[in-house]
This record gives C-alpha cells, sequence and structure tokens, in this order.
C-alpha cells in the first residue's frame, strides 16, 4: 500500500503539481488519468525514486519512501517504463533475468531460485514460448509483456508502469490491461500505471486516479461516476460520459 | 556453444602470438626462434637474438594489450551512451591523448622521435597522453551529470575533438619541420614503440583498465535497458557512470601513449564480437571483445611487417581496411531495423 500526503512533485522550483493526496490499495489495479502535461509521468517518476518529491510525503506501508535505500527501493517498486529498451542480441529470458539484479551477487550470476523465478514471471504473463527469441524479433506486445515479465521476476509488492499500452493495438491493449488486472488480483500486487485509454481504464481498472489541473480526486470507477468526477473530468472537451453504461460520446 | 567459440578465440590468439613471433621484417627459422626463447644463443646470428627479445616480444605483447585496451574501451562506450557508434576516438578522448603529445612533441623542436627519446622524454610523452586524455575524460565526466542525454554527450565528444584539432594544427603550425614529421609518424599508429624494460609499464597499465572493465559487468548489463531502469534495479548510476569513464580514459590514454591513435579498432571489434557471440551479456561480450581485439591486433602487426624492405606499413593504415566494413554493416543493419 502507497499513501501520498500532500506530495508537491516538480523540477528543481518549478511544481508540476501539488497537495495530492490519495492511497494506491494491494491486490487492485490502479490507474491514472489524464491529459498530457498535466503531471502523469512526473507523479510517476516520483513514485518510482527516478526525482524526489518537492513537499509532502509517500508512504510505503506506513514507511517514509525517500529513507528507503536504493536496495530497498529495487526490491519494493518494479517499473515499466515507455522507452523501449534499444537492445539487439539479447534473449527475452535473458531481459526478464536482469529483473533479478536485485538478489543476484557481484557478477550477476542467476541461481537456481533465480531461474524459477524467470521461468514462473514468464509462465505468470504468458511469454514462456517466447523465451529463446531475441528481444527484437518480438512485436510491441510481446515486449511489452517481457517488461512486465522482468518486473515480476524483481519480486517487488509494487508495479509501476508508464502508459504500458500507448504503442499496442487495441486487442494487445485490452489483453495487456486484463493480465495486469489479473497480477494484481492474483498476486496481492499493488499495479498502478498510467494511460490515456479511458474506457479501457474506466472497464478493468479497480481504482482512478484524475489528475487534473486542479488536483487528483481517487476512488472506483462507480464512485467516481456517481459524484460527476468523471463527466466534469471529461465533459471539458466537448465529451459527454454515460454514467450508466460507462461510454463515452462526442457531444 | 559460447564456451566452445570462446575457446576458439583463445586458440587463435595464441596461434598469433606464435605467428607474431616467427614472422617479421627478418626471415628467422622457427628453430632459431624457439631456441632464442629458450635462453639459447645462436652463434651464427647474434643480432637475432636482439630481434626476437627486443623486438618481437615486445611487439607482440604490445599489439595484444593494445587491441584488448581499445575494444574493451569502445565496448564499454557503446553501453555506456547506448550508442553503436561510440568509440574512444568519436567522444575525442584520443584526441585529448593526441593534444598532449604534439604539445610535448612539437613545442620540445624537432629532432625527437619516439625511439630516440631518453626515458625521460619518452616518460614525458606518455604523461602527456594521459593528461591529455583524461582531462578529456574528467571534462565528460563533469558533462555527463549536466548532459545526461546519450546524444547530447557525442555532440560534446565531437566539438572536443574538432577543438583539440584546432589546437594540434595551431601547434604544428608553429612547430618545426621534424616536429611535425615526428608527430606525423606517430599519429600513424605503431606497435613497434615499446622496448623490453618499458613494457611492464605498458602492461600494468592495460590490465588495470581491463580489470576494471571485468568488475563492471554487472551494472553494464543493466545499463542496456537505460539509466532508468538501472537504477529502478538498485545499479549507482553515478558512480558506474564515473567508473566506466575512468576506465575508458586509462585504457585509451595507456594505447595512445604508447602506439599513438589506433584507430577504427576501438569502434569496430565490439560489433565483430556481437556478430561472432550473438549475444548482448557482458558476463561473454567482454571477454570475447578483449579476444577479438587483441587477435585483430596482432593480425593487423602481421600485415604491417609484410613490405619485405624491413619498412612497417603504419598500423593506422590496415585497421581501417577491417574497420570501415564492420561500420558500413552495422550502419546498414540498423535500418533495416
Amino acid at each position: 500500500m502507497i499513501e501520498l500526503k500532500n506530495l508537491s512533485t516538480g523540477y528543481g522550483r518549478h511544481t508540476v503539481s501539488a497537495n495530492l493526496n490519495a492511497t494506491l490499495q494491494s491486490g487492485r489495479l490502479t490507474c491514472l488519468l489524464g491529459p498530457n502535461g498535466v503531471g502523469k509521468s512526473t507523479l510517476l517518476r516520483t513514485l518510482c525514486g527516478f526525482q524526489p518529491p518537492l513537499e509532502g510525503r509517500m508512504e510505503m506501508d506506513g514507511k517514509d519512501m525517500a529513507q528507503l535505500s536504493r536496495k530497498e527501493m529495487s526490491r519494493s517498486i518494479g517499473v515499466v517504463l515507455t522507452e523501449r529498451p534499444d537492445v539487439t542480441d539479447m534473449r527475452a529470458s535473458d531481459m526478464v533475468a536482469l529483473g533479478r539484479t536485485p538478489y543476484t551477487g557481484f557478477w550477476g550470476t542467476l541461481g537456481t531460485e533465480d531461474r524459477n523465478r524467470v521461468d514462473e514471471a514468464m509462465q505468470l504473463v504468458g511469454i514462456a514460448h517466447l523465451a529463446h527469441r531475441m528481444i527484437h524479433t518480438l512485436s510491441d506486445g510481446e515486449r511489452q509483456k517481457v517488461m512486465i515479465a522482468k518486473a515480476l521476476a524483481q519480486q517487488t509488492p509494487v508495479i509501476l508502469l508508464d502508459e504500458p499500452t500507448a504503442f499496442l493495438d487495441f486487442p494487445s491493449k485490452v489483453e495487456t490491461m486484463r493480465l495486469l488486472h489479473r497480477l494484481a488480483h492474483e498476486s496481492g500486487k499493488t499495479v498502478f500505471l498510467s494511460t490515456h485509454d479511458l474506457e479501457t481504464a474506466i472497464q478493468l481498472s479497480d481504482d482512478l486516479w484524475l489528475l487534473s489541473a486542479d488536483g487528483l480526486e481517487s476512488g472506483t470507477a462507480d464512485s467516481l461516476s456517481a459524484d460527476g468526477s468523471l463527466e466534469r473530468f471529461v465533459s471539458c472537451n466537448g465529451i459527454r460520459f454515460d454514467a450508466a453504461r460507462k461510454v463515452f460520446y462526442l457531444s | 556453444m559460447k564456451p566452445l567459440i570462446l575457446f576458439s578465440l583463445i586458440l587463435t590468439l595464441a596461434a598469433l602470438c606464435v605467428a607474431n613471433l616467427l614472422w617479421g621484417s627478418l626471415d628467422i627459422p622457427a628453430h632459431a626462434v624457439w631456441q632464442i626463447l629458450c635462453g639459447e644463443d645462436i652463434a651464427a646470428h647474434p643480432s637475432w637474438r636482439f630481434i626476437i627479445m627486443e623486438n618481437r616480444i615486445p611487439q607482440m605483447a604490445t599489439a595484444l594489450f593494445c587491441g584488448a585496451a581499445l575494444s574493451t574501451s569502445g565496448l564499454l562506450l557503446q553501453t555506456a551512451f547506448r550508442n553503436p557508434l561510440a568509440g574512444p576516438s568519436i567522444l575525442g578522448i584520443d584526441s585529448g591523448a593526441n593534444l598532449g603529445v604534439a604539445a610535448v612533441m612539437l613545442c620540445l623542436g624537432g629532432g625527437v622521435t619516439l625511439g630516440s627519446l631518453s626515458l625521460d622524454g619518452y616518460l614525458l610523452v606518455i604523461c602527456a597522453a594521459m593528461a591529455g586524455a583524461l582531462s578529456i575524460m574528467a571534462l565528460l565526466v563533469m558533462l555527463s551529470s549536466l548532459l545526461r542525454s546519450p546524444v547530447m554527450l557525442l555532440i560534446t565528444g565531437v566539438i572536443i575533438s574538432y577543438v583539440t584539432g584546432a589546437l594540434i594544427s595551431l601547434l604544428n603550425f608553429s612547430a618545426t619541420e621534424e616536429g611535425v614529421h615526428s608527430y606525423v609518424m606517430w599519429g600513424m599508429g605503431n606497435f613497434s614503440g615499446i622496448s623490453l624494460d618499458r613494457l611492464p609499464v605498458y602492461v600494468a597499465l592495460c590490465s588495470a583498465g581491463l580489470l576494471l572493465s571485468v568488475l563492471l559487468i554487472k551494472p553494464l548489463d543493466t545499463l542496456l535497458l537505460g539509466d532508468r531502469y538501472a537504477t529502478n534495479l538498485g545499479i549507482r548510476i553515478r558512480l558506474t557512470r564515473n567508473a566506466l569513464l575512468l576506465c575508458t580514459g586509462l585504457l585509451t590514454a595507456a594505447t595512445t601513449a604508447f602506439c599513438g591513435p589506433v584507430s577504427f579498432l576501438g569502434l569496430a571489434v565490439p560489433h565483430i564480437a556481437r556478430m561472432v557471440m550473438r549475444t548482448s551479456s557482458h558476463r561473454i561480450l567482454v571477454p570475447a571483445t578483449m579476444l577479438v581485439g587483441a587477435c585483430l591486433a596482432l593480425l593487423c602487426n602481421l600485415c604491417s611487417t609484410l613490405p619485405s624492405n624491413g619498412s612497417l606499413i603504419p598500423i593506422n593504415v590496415i585497421t581501417p581496411l577491417i574497420g570501415a566494413p564492420v561500420i558500413l554493416y552495422v550502419i546498414l543493419h540498423s535500418r533495416k531495423q
């Protein structure tokens, strides 16, 4: 479980979003929605520990995340980023195995336990058959699954994903979201991702975080549509939200 | 499969070492070479002993370490900047060494060639090259925290090369004719500049750099995913990056100071190693790159003794013949992807 307490994110003196308060629950899939430039990536980067928060606290199970050592962080949070690792001549299983880095010794040699975890992660994601394929021969969807398997092999209670469905076709988008939903529920992990796919997010996620210039609102899709937050969130763009059917119309 | 390829690379290396001892500008029969290596004297040809001990052995060791060092340096730079075209020369590291050498050679005036320099003068050239290369490295280390983007760092390297090139031109312009000549000769690359008594310094410097690169294998693998993924996996990025730059600086400075700026090996060999080993794991690539680099340098050294009149072809005439096709292949191959 991760709690944001009056968190402000940004760079140096430039605040991107301020006064963020919300909670990420374990065993649930949470989607972060928001227009471009509102600070989704900045928030995710702050949560990943890539940049320090400007103000406020992030707590993981009651502990201040700023106090976690690099090693503790690497065993607490696994990430899947938008940047595509541009590697050739690397097998999918070797890529997944890199997720074991926080647990391997000085030379990074994999033990039996590590190999088992890698196999397990690939099976969970459903890419065991791709193990020996080279990364650069995989499709975008398959590659994204490899990165998710890498995060699973890292055995972290929290997995953060920055727009994991951005470059995928529609079936792959749904498949990836379903996979993440299943992983959160089956393994009890906290899964948090940013996305622009409103409808998929509303239908497949447990919780939604709506980030706008006014601040952050969080809750289930039902509660957010009931109190009109979702409608307010999209209506500015000339889009109407049908709360009952959870679909959007161009008005 | 991969251990087998590594093993055959070691065998090739051993064969090339022997070939380098057997063949040279002067024909010495194989049994005589063997006798000399065993410590016996050949009464009829006392000069052969000198040629083997003071010339062929140091030249073989120089080529071997130069190839391994430059290639490893190139591999580390390609991984660090995630750019297949990175290499010691592209980042301007060896142009820093060039500048140091040029300053000593051209300012001390004419008449001095590396061979005729006293040990003091020789050390001075080496120290100047080290100072030049390491100050460029220091500059890159300083900038690496400011300029996080690999592209910016590469551009910086190119700019550094231009500036040092301009300074060298200025030094050349005001230097004597002999000074310019000896500098140009040094610039053509040469594995024969190190005598047996100076060899230990060179080998020690190269070994230190090579050892450091082996210690960096684990963080190097995670760097393939990019800085953020590596950070998330618990790697100290700043420390790793600085260790990488120090390591490449040391390797490049040592080889450039002793052998002149040997072109293309640093850029091309890591690609050859990747093609041969079909992996990007540094646990295999680092040793493979060292072996392929050493083999290629020994091969170039053999080729350089081809003219029968006793003169040596400059190394930099041969290395582009190997390097250029590899780079073309890399560019065409990456466009296909």
